[in-house]
């Protein structure tokens, strides 16, 4: 299995642990990420992920090797979904599997940290008052030309939303 | 990757006028003192150069030729439209073209222009205003219209017409004080046009190699907000920008781009690079807003 892809079809989380299983390993540790019904006060219908595949993959590839050399996990992998997802849909898998659970952990939590803050991957989140925007970008952009230059450069922190 | 091509085909298939292409070749090349149609480049005639830039435009691509001219074995390969008037200039050729379909919109191109190339004419039919009069590419020499690479649309052939007929036969001037819609070069130099042995000399030997020597070929890919304030998913260009914080600084020019460069990130052939990196010829670009993963 490559360690990090994308994918436009619904993730399905038990096919992609069996991939992790492996003898050696006591511990299994996974992150899902699901598409919340409101963000930073606004109510959420629906959103959608537009990616630049081609170097996506390649650094969260890249993100995933670090994880394994940096916390000695047995497997590690990612899958990101892109297109138009529905409240509740699963947005972002990551799956560890290490002889104990300490490491399984942190790896699980480097990947997601890291690809929150480093994947090409930008989010459009669709309201129910009917104004939609692109996480990130919009509010900071306007925010940026109109507010203090402290205020604008907070904007480029990465808000939570799964 | 959509090509300049599909853009402008979409675009301009809608409400617009048919797109004909004329490749002006009936010019007396006095001071050339032969035939310009004929001068080689590279191997091939401007001629059959210019007809070949010009067919991927356009549903039908003619030759204008003089009524003396259409037995030419150079002129003859091609659909031919003889001119109808006699020392007008080029803007005979377009006269006799209007007269023989006058539903279409027509791609004016002179052959002697050794320096165009493909993004230049992309970029022309792709930002086609065809409620204008016409729409041409605004000189990077004196900030005047070239009507001979230009798109004239069917409305421009009653003024047209009536211009002639008061004893004018300037295209430029007459652009000057028409409804045109002008546009600028994306290669300043690809409108350079021949006329003398000197300037042929000059464009086979110095002067080809140094007018593309710094201007690129780049591909440019858009995404998320980028990518719906710029209207596109990607596009090809020609500039002389020489790092990405140069075409930034253009292309915010051209798009209504609200995300400065200190927000976004920059990628060079699927790879992070730097906003001060150089530019080669045929690279890949991409600005990248900030992320929103997870």
């Amino acid at each position: 299995m490559s360690t990090f892809r994308f994918t436009r079809t619904p993730i399905a989380p038990e096919q992609l642990r069996s991939e992790l299983a492996d003898p050696a390993c006591g511990g299994y540790a996974a992150f899902e990420g699901w598409v919340r019904d409101s963000n930073e006060g606004q109510r959420v219908r629906g959103l959608e992920y537009e990616a630049f595949e081609a170097l996506g993959v390649r650094e969260g590839e890249r993100i995933v090797a670090e994880a394994l050399a940096r916390f000695g996990v047995a497997h590690a992998a990612c899958v990101h979904r892109i297109g138009a997802l529905q409240i509740g849909e699963l947005a972002v898998w990551v799956g560890v599997s290490a002889a104990h659970r300490d490491e399984a952990f942190r790896a699980c939590r480097y990947i997601i940290d890291e690809v929150k803050h480093r994947l090409p991957i930008w989010k459009k989140e669709h309201y129910l008052n009917g104004d939609s925007g692109w996480v990130n970008c919009e509010r900071c952009a306007t925010a940026g030309s109109r507010d203090s230059p402290d205020d604008a450069a907070d904007h480029r922190h990465v808000h939570e939303h799964v | 990757m959509s090509t300049p091509v599909a853009n402008g085909a979409a675009r301009t298939t809608h409400g617009a006028a048919p797109l004909l292409g004329l490749v002006l070749a009936g010019g007396r090349s006095t001071r050339m003192r032969t035939d310009k149609a004929a001068l080689l480049y590279g191997g091939r005639s401007q001629l059959e150069r210019a007809m070949e830039l010009i067919k991927p435009h356009v549903a039908r691509a003619y030759v204008s030729v003089r009524a003396d001219q259409a037995g030419d074995p150079l002129r003859a390969r091609f659909a031919q439209i003889p001119d109808t008037h006699e020392n007008l200039g080029p803007i005979a050729g377009l006269l006799a073209a209007q007269a023989r379909h006058p539903q279409a919109a027509w791609l004016v191109l002179a052959c002697d222009l050794p320096l165009l190339d493909e993004a230049t004419l992309a970029e022309l039919v792709r930002a086609r205003a065809p409620e204008r009069l016409a729409t041409a590419y605004r000189s990077s020499h004196d900030g005047l219209p070239e009507p001979l690479c230009a798109i004239w649309e069917p409305r421009s052939a009653a003024p047209l017409a009536a211009y002639v007929a008061g004893g004018r036969q300037c295209p430029r001037r007459f652009l000057v004080g028409a409804d045109t819609y002008l546009l600028d070069e994306p290669n300043p130099r690809a409108l350079d046009n021949i006329n003398t042995p000197e300037e042929y000399r000059s464009a086979m030997t110095g002067l080809l190699p140094e007018a593309t020597a710094d201007a690129k070929h780049i591909t440019v890919q858009y995404y998320a907000l980028l990518r719906e304030q710029a209207g596109r998913r990607d596009e090809a260009l020609v500039t002389r920008a020489r790092t990405p914080a140069e075409l930034y600084a253009e292309l915010t020019g051209r798009y209504p781009f609200t995300l400065g460069p200190e927000m976004l990130r920059v990628a060079i052939n699927t790879e992070f690079s730097d906003w001060s990196a150089p530019l080669a010829d045929g690279d890949a670009v991409v600005f990248l807003p900030p992320v929103a993963g997870g």
